[in-house]
């Protein structure tokens, strides 16, 4: 069952440039430049992209925040803005900087009150709430105002509150930035258990690649407002050849370069006791440490992910020049 | 009802502050004593100020008051829209399966402008018995419809003027200039203003039906412009064509919000 669904979506400002003095000029950006996205039910997508790319844009045109300048734009069947409210009641909403919680009242009361702005049930409400409250480990802070909850306890209230009227789809724009480690953590297992049980599709926005990889078996990108990856994840490393890199110090320099197939020596430093390599996405890391500690006494390695916006920043430069 | 559980939110997320709330209602009073104030001074260097004498200013300044008083405790922090559009804020409002106009009134009520209101009231009782009106059940009627209808105009006109945010952000005095401004030109006669001011005010924006055509049908006078008589009677229809034109407004705003950045 196709529960998003967009058509050449696109969404112009217009920006005052200055122009000489006092001279202003006006131009039309598309923030959104033809976007077709098709998404199904239970499906978890990360939408990805650098600043600007024109993601929450879109998250906007699909719950209904913002209306589109031309194309066709459809959630669960409805069309966002003139359907509004009757979106509204079927899909949640985490925008990470825009609280849907009440700043002076304890948590609990926020919880109580958006019952009644999405009229639930008692006992459906009661129920979701117990089962995020063991999940989200909130009862710690329930009674506490909002305005003292830490960022992480916060953003866990703000995933409780969108949930609490079982949507059907649920958009995320960020929901871990700025977040701990631990928090961080929380987070993502709820999402995967949340998108594991598989009746509620989450669409999601992050900088974050381990959000990606935990979470999202379908990953698009968008850049300047157009997609230009649809697909996995893995997907996206091999066809524009990201690679983890391994760094290793060693006691002395290799006596012999090793030479191991998908592995490259990205930089060597310290007069060869420290090198980079680079691994493409079929080699374990492990087979090269191994390989390394038979060859030289190893002090310290490390394992760097590719970053999603090197990949992503990559990606754009290699469309520019063919 | 989802509204009354939001109002009653931020009912009682502002009594947690509860010296600002006690100092806050203080000053509300003195707004409303102010309002009257004014008032009485003139008459101290006229006996009659546009045609009418001190009990009939008197009672369109207590009208024009609760009327104000009014919308500005329910409605007065729609201004606020500007910064929840500066924020993005408003982004959440919209979420919500629920009016983005009502839940911004529910959850911006300043409570404690209520000071204001039973200020006015009173005054108003005063003024009506001090003014030479034959009370019929007609009058009775009038008299407390009046300030609801006034309230209903100030309140479209506080919408109305709070939607340009949608629009430009950096509005600001435009909105006090009609509201606060509407203020002091409804608690005094029509007649003792210039024909342009008059037309734009009085006419367009409504203003007249605040205060001064329910007076005068209330103390049974003729316009001194010749309006005709039963524009004294003619307020919650003025009021309800203003609340649809501020409801239009409103939707046509959200249409071109653009949100903020990520």
């Amino acid at each position: 069952m196709t529960v998003i669904e967009t058509r050449d979506l696109r969404k112009e400002f217009t920006v005052r440039v200055k122009s000489g003095w006092l001279g202003r000029r006006t131009r039309m950006v598309a923030a959104v430049d033809g976007i077709a996205l098709t998404v199904q039910r239970g499906e978890m997508v990360g939408y990805i992209g650098p600043n600007g790319a024109g993601k929450s844009t879109t998250l906007k045109m699909l719950t209904g925040v913002l209306y589109p300048s031309a194309g066709q734009v459809r959630v669960c069947g409805l069309e966002p803005v003139p359907q509004r409210t009757r979106l509204a009641r079927r899909i949640g909403v985490v925008f990470g900087q825009r609280s849907q919680l009440w700043w002076d009242l304890p948590l609990r009361d926020s919880f109580a009150l958006l019952r009644h702005v999405y009229a639930v049930p008692a006992t459906e409400h009661a129920g979701r709430l117990a089962h995020c409250r063991r999940l989200l480990d909130l009862d710690a802070f329930l009674d506490v105002p909002v305005r003292q909850l830490s960022l992480g306890q916060r953003m866990r209230g703000e995933l409780t509150a969108a949930l609490l009227h079982g949507p059907e789809v649920l958009f995320l724009d960020e929901p871990t930035i700025g977040l701990d480690l631990v928090s961080k953590q929380a987070v993502r297992a709820f999402l995967a258990a949340l998108g594991a049980a598989g009746d509620t599709t989450i669409v999601l926005t992050t900088h974050d690649l381990a959000d990606i990889e935990r979470l999202c078996r379908r990953l698009v990108v968008i850049d300047q407002g157009r997609i230009v990856h649809d697909g996995s994840l893995d997907e996206l490393h091999a066809r524009y050849g990201s690679r983890r890199r391994l760094v290793v110090d060693l006691d002395e320099p290799l006596a012999t370069p090793l030479a191991l197939p998908g592995v490259m020596v990205e930089s060597m430093q310290a007069n060869g006791r420290r090198i980079t390599y680079a691994l493409d996405s079929t080699t374990a890391a492990g087979d090269l440490v191994s390989r390394l500690a038979q060859a030289a006494a190893l002090r310290d390695i490390s394992v760097l992910e590719p970053d999603i916006e090197d990949v992503v920043a990559r990606l754009y430069t290699r469309q520019a020049t063919p | 009802m989802a509204y009354r559980h939001l109002l009653e939110a931020q009912v009682r997320s502002q009594a947690q502050y509860r010296a600002s709330l006690a100092v806050d209602v203080a000053g509300s009073v003195l707004f409303g004593v102010l309002d009257i104030v004014s008032v009485v001074v003139l008459f101290r260097v006229t006996p009659t100020l546009g045609g009418f004498s001190f009990a009939e200013v008197f009672l369109m300044t207590a009208l024009a008051t609760c009327a104000f008083a009014t919308a500005d405790l329910v409605v007065g922090n729609v201004e606020r829209l500007r910064q929840y559009v500066r924020s993005g804020l408003f982004d959440a409002l919209l979420v919500r399966p629920l009016s983005s106009l009502a839940q911004l009134v529910a959850m911006d009520v300043a409570t404690r402008r209520v000071g204001r209101v039973a200020f006015g009231v009173v005054m108003l009782v005063l003024a009506a018995a001090k003014a030479p009106v034959e009370f019929t059940p007609a009058r009775l009627v009038l008299l407390l419809m009046t300030p609801i209808a006034g309230a209903v105009i100030f309140g479209a006109v506080f919408v109305a003027t709070a939607t340009v945010a949608f629009w430009w952000i950096e509005s600001g005095e435009i909105a006090n200039g009609l509201t606060y401004g509407g203020l002091n030109f409804t608690q005094y006669p029509i007649t003792i203003y210039g024909a342009l001011f008059r037309r734009l005010f009085a006419y367009a924006v409504g203003f007249a039906f605040v205060a001064y055509y329910p007076t005068l049908a209330l103390v049974d006078r003729p316009d001194p412009l010749g309006a005709p008589a039963f524009l004294g009677y003619a307020a919650p229809a003025i009021a309800v064509m203003a609340a649809v034109a501020a409801g239009l407004l409103w939707r046509t705003g959200v249409r071109h919000y653009r949100s903020t950045g990520s």
